[in-house]
């Protein structure tokens, strides 16, 4: 094919894509280029567009107009398989494996090869052997359901390196993976770099963009705000102020202020996980009024079974919880609710709303108990709404009316919508479980200005999070769990240089009083 | 470095200048649409019938006419209509009461039965004179009809809730308990001289029907709807306002949308699940009570050509909407009658079958958008 042509510097060019969606220009004319042996982030907010460009690429959308040359020749692919037949495979945010299943046999499907008979045993070597190669260890004898999400990923990866792909697409891969994780993928990336592919990295955090990539494509409302900039050359606060148009403030003004009384008090709780294992192993803390107590860890070492106890979700087997000097220990969930503790859960779309009820219906969730929502067994429709309509303008939630189905709402516009039921009733508690996840730049602020308000009224909030800079620029305190124990407690000083090595080590499991401060 | 592109398109030779683009809906369509769909897929599925019927080698207008004639065509067809839609209606309300929170009870023909059942005790036991008045017997065998609905719902609710035994098998197998239950009484308590059927109910165990005022209103002879329908058409509204007006409503919404949402907002869910199954099993008892004191007037075997499965469709037909439930009952109580008067089985069942498999995949249109594009519109625009 390109013999004689000229040698073409890019594996992938776009050029004037345009997406259309009912209502919304996803790709306005968008041109996008990927040198070979490069990381190529496509950064921007959520729906600015990137992930709808990248499922152009890869077969997934079909655009309305625009020209995508692989290697200098024009392609039109009308399915994922004509695109990776192009040597471009697209990495998703959902997983598409099959859990029963092992992962070589998730790798060989759909595969020509093996045609009939299942010889699985020849493959095994084979994947593993694949894996070694790009550091992606994985047993391939494993069934997907026993893997872990980062392991779940790398069987992701494997399957498009099997079939050859020569530019990889990751739509948002860290959102899914704790801390320590994300170094092993980007070693893979990096190595995948010096055996000659690219990579395209969709993302939103900008750390990570800086950490990673060779150059940095800027999408913002369907449009590029910056075309293929070096990211040597750029500050973060460039590029955040390039993907939300605005200076964003990083650091939030965060008032002193005393702290009241004691609010919550959680002693020596014991709780197991879905599975039946310990989870918790005595943890204890309390958190009092005017406070933000950040709880630090890497993701599953028990921090959803302490947000579920506390909130009556989950039973616990050992230990107290007192609230307002009430022992509400095992209590049913409506118990929590009924005394004006506010939860925002982790899982947006499987625990805090549900997806196909109106706004209207999700925000009156914790109060169509009471007047003026609903007087005796009838719900007020007109109050409903009229509630509806309140929060809405109050927390600027963007959508046409209140009775839409929140399932078609943005990540933000659900974050929201979720926020507004929980803090407009002025709680004396609230426990925000990773409350700006998979949110853009702006959107975090919003979030973050709401949990300091609470802060500033007399509320006592509970904030878990995996967010190092998050926790450090609202907490009074922090906190940090491993293995369903507490390492230790640091207060204040947390602009100090070393503290963020500390708090890695907490994190990996080393408790506060065996590391040596005065060293660091 | 773009100047030189190729234009050629990679597309084959053959293939056509425009598709079919199907894509997924991200707004809300407007509010008629839905029942601009069902009606189009309806014609559709008429359509189609009437081709099968024209190359088995009838006329499809004169059946369909015929059709007409006999469902809808006068008055007193009419009423036939209605007095075949009403147990659908109950049952149908029941079922989507249920599927509403995503239990699937598949239990309504069984429930239908001990509610048949539950009346017809009143009047055989004897728990009422056989000369009380029907003021008396009416709402008498009404409750006893609710009630024992209730308890048929009250099993398979109270072992899923308890147990987390799957609904969809013990309710499908208490239909068959319910049947043989029915038959031991009407096979060893109840017969009437050695006929596997109770005695005839006392004239005041019977619901009304227009028919019996003709005396004084001679135009209504020969109508056998009876109360049953108005009792159904209350029902309908009870339900609506339950379900979309009331706190448990509500909760039953938010269990069925998001289960775990649900528990998040403090909903005790083993209890709904209870509760809901109850209901269910009530409103299908009330269909069995409707039909046994309104039209067959005795207790006896093969009260119920299968009303508690065809409930299970036509709530899904609705949508769970309680008044389309009113709509998609007439619809097949029309079709059940006008289906006997061309032929006993055959194109009636094929046309409904049509109608279904229609109005299901007319579902498509709600969730995606479809459109016709040019095939080569990508190369041309840039």
């Amino acid at each position: 094919m390109g013999e004689s042509a000229p040698p073409i510097p890019n594996v992938v060019e776009m050029r004037s894509i345009v997406k259309r969606f009912p209502g919304v220009l996803a790709n306005d004319h968008v041109d996008f280029e990927l040198l070979k042996g490069e990381i190529h982030t496509l950064l921007g907010e959520n729906g600015a567009g990137k992930s709808t460009l990248m499922n152009v690429l890869a077969g997934l959308y079909r655009q309305e107009s625009g020209i995508i040359t692989v290697n200098g020749e024009v392609k039109n692919f009308s399915s994922p398989r004509d695109a990776i037949m192009a040597g471009i495979g697209m990495v998703h945010q959902h997983f598409m494996l099959v859990p029963s299943q092992t992962v070589t046999e998730n790798i060989l499907l759909g595969l020509d090869d093996p045609r009939f008979r299942l010889r699985l045993n020849e493959y095994h070597p084979k994947i593993a052997e694949l894996g070694d190669r790009f550091g992606l260890k994985v047993d391939p004898k494993a069934k997907i359901w026993q893997l872990s999400v980062g392991e779940q990923q790398r069987v992701e990866l494997l399957k498009m390196l099997y079939r050859g792909v020569q530019v990889l697409i990751m739509d948002e891969p860290t959102a899914v993976l704790a801390p320590t994780e994300i170094e092993g993928l980007f070693n893979t990336l990096r190595t995948m770099i010096i055996d000659g592919k690219s990579v395209i990295f969709i993302s939103h955090k900008l750390q990570e963009v800086m950490a990673i990539s060779d150059r940095v494509t800027v999408l913002r409302k369907g449009k590029i705000t910056a075309a293929g900039v070096k990211t040597s050359g750029i500050t973060r606060q460039e590029l955040a102020h390039l993907m939300v148009g605005r200076e964003v403030l990083f650091h939030l003004e965060k008032k002193l202020q005393k702290t009241g009384k004691v609010i919550l008090k959680v002693e020596d709780i014991h709780a197991e996980n879905d599975k039946g294992l310990p989870a918790l192993k005595g943890v204890s803390f309390q958190v009092s009024a005017g406070e933000i107590l950040g709880l630090a860890g890497v993701a599953g070492n028990g921090q959803g079974e302490l947000a579920q106890v506390i909130t009556g979700l989950r039973q616990c087997t050992k230990g107290n919880i007192i609230f307002n000097s009430e022992n509400i220990t095992n209590r049913p969930a409506i118990t929590a609710i009924q005394r004006g503790m506010a939860y925002i859960p982790e899982d947006r779309t499987h625990v805090g709303t549900a997806p196909n009820l109106s706004i209207t219906d999700n925000v009156i969730m914790k109060k169509y108990r009471q007047p003026p929502i609903s007087h005796g067994w009838v719900v007020d429709g007109n109050a409903a709404t009229l509630f509806a309509q309140r929060l809405k303008e109050e927390y600027d939630i963007v959508v046409p009316n209140v009775e839409t189905p929140v399932r078609l709402l943005s990540g933000g516009n659900l974050q929201r919508v979720i926020l507004a039921r929980e803090i407009s009733g002025k709680p004396p508690f609230l426990v925000a479980f990773q409350p700006t996840r998979g949110l853009d730049v702006g959107a975090i602020e919003g979030v973050h200005r709401l949990l300091l308000e609470q802060r500033e009224t007399g509320a006592a909030v509970l904030l878990i999070s995996e967010e190092l800079e998050e926790l450090l620029s609202l907490s009074d305190r922090i906190l940090v769990i491993y293995e369903g124990r507490i390492m230790g407690e640091l207060t204040g000083g947390f602009e100090s240089e070393g503290l963020v090595e500390t708090i890695g080590l907490m994190m990996t499991g080393t408790a506060l009083e065996k590391i040596d401060l005065g060293a660091s | 470095m773009s100047g030189k592109l190729n234009q050629k398109s990679s597309l084959p030779q053959w293939s056509l200048p425009y598709m079919i683009q199907i894509e997924p809906r991200l707004t809300e369509p407007p509010r008629w649409y839905p029942w601009a769909v069902s009606g189009a897929a309806i014609v559709v599925a008429l359509i189609l019938g009437g081709v099968l019927i024209a190359i088995v080698g009838g006329n499809p207008f004169a059946s369909y006419a015929h059709i007409a004639r006999a469902s809808v065509g006068s008055i007193g067809v009419f009423s036939d209509t209605l007095v075949k839609a009403t147990p659908l209606i109950l049952v149908g309300l029941a079922c989507s009461l249920a599927f509403r929170m995503r239990l699937w009870n598949i239990g309504a023909e069984g429930q239908f039965y001990m509610g048949a059942f539950g009346a017809s005790a009143v009047v055989l036991i004897p728990l009422l004179p056989e000369n009380a008045s029907p003021w008396l017997y009416i709402p008498a065998m009404i409750l006893a009809g609710l009630l024992m609905g209730a308890l048929w719902g009250f099993i398979p609710g109270f072992l899923k809730a308890r147990y987390n035994v799957n609904e969809i098998i013990t309710t499908l197998m208490m239909n068959y308990i319910a049947v043989q239950w029915n038959n031991f009484f009407i096979y060893a308590i109840w017969t009437e001289g050695g006929f596997q059927m109770s005695k005839v109910f006392p004239r005041s165990a019977w619901l009304p029907r227009l028919t019996d005022y003709a005396d004084k209103i001679p135009v209504l002879r020969g109508l056998t709807v009876h109360l049953g329908f108005v009792i159904a058409l209350i029902a309908v509204v009870i339900v609506w306002f339950i379900i979309y007006r009331s706190r448990w409503g509500y909760e039953i919404r938010l269990i069925g949308d998001n289960p775990v949402a649900a528990r998040y907002a403090g909903i005790n869910i083993k209890r709904n699940i209870i509760l809901v199954m109850m209901a269910s099993g009530a409103l299908a008892g009330l269909a069995g009570v409707s039909e046994i004191t309104g039209v067959v007037h005795r207790l006896q075997g093969a009260i119920s050509p299968g009303y508690g499965f065809t409930g299970i469709i036509i709530a899904w037909l609705a949508k769970l909407n309680p008044f389309a439930v009113v709509i998609v009952s007439i619809l097949f109580g029309a079709l059940i009658l006008a289906g006997r008067e061309i032929q006993p089985s055959g194109i009636p069942k094929m046309i409904q079958g049509i109608i279904l498999v229609c109005l299901i995949a007319s579902d498509i249109f709600l969730r995606y958008r479809v459109r016709i594009v040019r095939r080569n519109a990508t190369i041309q625009e840039a």
